[in-house]
């Protein structure tokens, strides 16, 4: 339909002030990123330019990638988004599916599950760090008191505390906040499914569960793939809550966006900018490809 | 359960007349089902909300009710000093997040449609390619290019607070704003740009008689978004500015996290101070917010 202009100067020229600026602090920082991390910069006089660096390669990617205390993080990384991912596809799902047949009042219930969306990570982390209070027995405040008082002791637990899967407990927020989001992804799914297709699948006999499983869950899968490619990118991302719940100090939460902040913080740009770049490749496999697809998808 | 459940699903939005008649599952079984559905909403409703009840409630205590064992109870007495000091506390940077938060959703809202004018419309050779390289800066984590952007702003002479803010939020949010106002306007059918083409009328003047107009919707939706984004920032501001001069979210993690001792009811307090413009624009103007939110999942 739409004719494809060959003259591509003045829409070049709208275009021009977001390409400039996205060129040079998105791809024009990447490589000073890049280039930073090749270098021994690691104090603050180096950083503020007082002293020289060198290029010293790949070292501080080594040297990062070698260290206990790094290789924490990426495994907390690992498993706070495989957790986030669980829970919210799950939860969300569920909503999505208790909501698909039309009731009353759900509209509020869609604005309920959906409100902590609108909130900041810092502000519920407030809220969060109370509820996810170490303390046991006596003590006890929070979701352990809560579980006391519920006649449910034996579910107390240190929360993040621990050192091992706290991280898993910074990830109970998150799903929190976010199952909503993969609600309405969903919901939004289902409603985009004619209804034909399921009366010709119910009217040619295909069981409740055959139904979902040939009919409607393809039909949702694009819808799950974008809900998984967005919660994954922010899970790879996520600073705010951990620097909320617990501090940054933190051994237990920390995850490579804690670490970059702690080494701006010590002045050591090159391992900063170091973890930054490999925050960036671990989003880049997975974001690129899909921008690729979608990009294909949309030319056909 | 499931079965039942799901077979009234079909009895959706086409009405009961549209059905097939035989596979309507019996009254009573239909009714079991929707209880239950009901049963399991009313709990989820009751888990979302556990956060907001301890937040009001707590930030209602006073001094010497936040004992662990009265932890879950309400206020003894319902006492305002922890609003009253959260109020005193966070006033200034609730200012300042709105000087930040307006001015950049109105321009990146004003770029963005720009850029989804051009890149919908008005189209050229590549502009599948320009709206990929354009769509990245939406997914990479900001850490890869935080230290060089710190050395960037810093040498430009960007004053830290909220000029900096503006312009970060701007920029880093050219992105999703592109996004939202190129799905939108691929709806618009291109005849009505043919046609204005074909009447003489330019790029820009095709832009501001014609598509401006109608864009009202998707400007609701990224104004939104956007404010609500920049409102929730804790990265770019821990980053950029500092307790004198930036935003509630910074004011709200070190009144929270600063003390030694933490002070519960005045940091509660100010999370929902802190949560309320947001919230307000999520209660009021909710429908649009879902809008946002479906636009990130860039098929849109």
């Amino acid at each position: 339909m739409r004719k494809r202009l060959k003259v591509a100067g003045p829409p070049l020229l709208l275009l021009a002030p977001s390409l400039i600026l996205l060129g040079i602090f998105v791809y024009g920082l990447l490589a000073a990123n890049f280039q930073t991390s090749i270098t021994d910069s690691h104090n603050a006089a180096q950083a503020t330019g007082q002293k020289p660096t060198n290029v010293v390669g790949f070292a501080n990617y080594f040297t990062l990638l070698g260290t206990g205390s790094f290789q924490h993080s990426l495994l907390n990384l690992l498993l706070f988004t495989v957790v986030f991912l669980a829970g919210t596809m799950l939860i969300g799902f569920t909503w999505a599916w208790l909501m698909d047949k039309p009731s009353k009042g759900e509209g509020f219930f869609r604005a309920i599950y959906l409100f902590p969306m609108a909130v900041s990570f810092i502000a519920s982390g407030v809220v969060w760090r109370w509820l996810l209070n170490s303390n046991q027995g006596e003590n006890a405040s929070g979701l352990n008191r809560l579980f006391q008082i519920l006649g449910l002791d034996f579910l107390q637990n240190p929360w993040w505390n621990n050192v091992t899967f706290g991280i898993v407990a910074i990830a109970i927020p998150a799903i929190w906040q976010l199952s909503g989001y993969v609600m309405a992804l969903f919901l939004a799914g289902f409603r985009g499914i004619p209804d034909e297709l399921r009366e010709a699948a119910r009217v040619d006999g295909a069981s409740e569960w055959q139904l979902y499983r040939l009919v409607l869950f393809p039909q949702l899968s694009p819808v799950a793939l974008s809900a998984l490619i967005i919660i994954g990118h922010m899970s790879l991302k996520s600073f705010d809550l951990i620097m909320s719940i617990s501090k940054p100090a933190n051994y237990q939460t920390k995850v490579p966006a804690v670490d970059m902040y702690v080494f701006k913080s010590s002045f050591d740009y090159s391992s900063a900018a170091a973890v930054g770049t490999i925050l960036l490749t671990i989003v880049a496999v997975i974001v690129v490809p899909y921008l690729i697809k979608t990009n294909r998808q949309e030319q056909r | 359960m499931t079965a039942v459940d799901a077979s009234a699903a079909g009895l959706g939005p086409v009405g009961p007349s549209v059905a097939v008649p035989a596979i309507r599952p019996t009254k009573s079984r239909f009714s079991v089902g929707r209880t239950l559905r009901f049963a399991l909403m009313i709990f989820f409703v009751l888990v979302v909300l556990t956060p907001v009840y301890v937040l009001v409630v707590t930030s209602f205590k006073g001094a010497g009710d936040a004992t662990p064992a009265r932890a879950w109870a309400l206020p003894e007495l319902w006492v305002m000093d922890n609003w009253v000091g959260a109020w005193n506390a966070l006033a200034p940077s609730i200012g300042r997040s709105f000087l930040i938060v307006v001015p950049s959703a109105i321009i990146s809202a004003f770029l963005g449609s720009m850029n989804g004018y051009v890149l919908s419309l008005w189209t050229f050779r590549g502009a599948n390619l320009v709206f990929t390289l354009i769509l990245f800066g939406m997914f990479i984590p900001y850490q890869a290019v935080m230290i060089p952007l710190l050395q960037l702003m810093l040498g430009a002479g960007v004053p830290s607070g909220v000029p900096a803010l503006i312009l970060l939020h701007v920029i880093y949010g050219i992105p999703i704003t592109t996004l939202i106002f190129r799905n939108y306007y691929q709806t618009i059918p291109g005849e009505l740009v043919e046609a204005a083409r074909v009447d003489g009328s330019g790029m820009l003047r095709t832009f501001w008689s014609i598509i401006l107009p109608i864009s009202i919707p998707s400007f609701v939706v990224v104004l939104i978004w956007q404010f609500t984004n920049a409102w929730n920032d804790y990265l770019f501001a821990v980053f950029f500015s500092s307790s004198q001069n930036g935003p509630v979210t910074l004011a709200l993690n070190n009144l929270a996290n600063g003390a030694l001792l933490q002070d519960y009811g005045i940091s509660m307090a100010g999370a929902l101070l802190a949560s309320l413009p947001p919230l307000v624009v999520y209660i009021l103007l909710g429908k649009y917010f879902v809008g946002g939110l479906m636009s990130g999942s860039v098929k849109g």
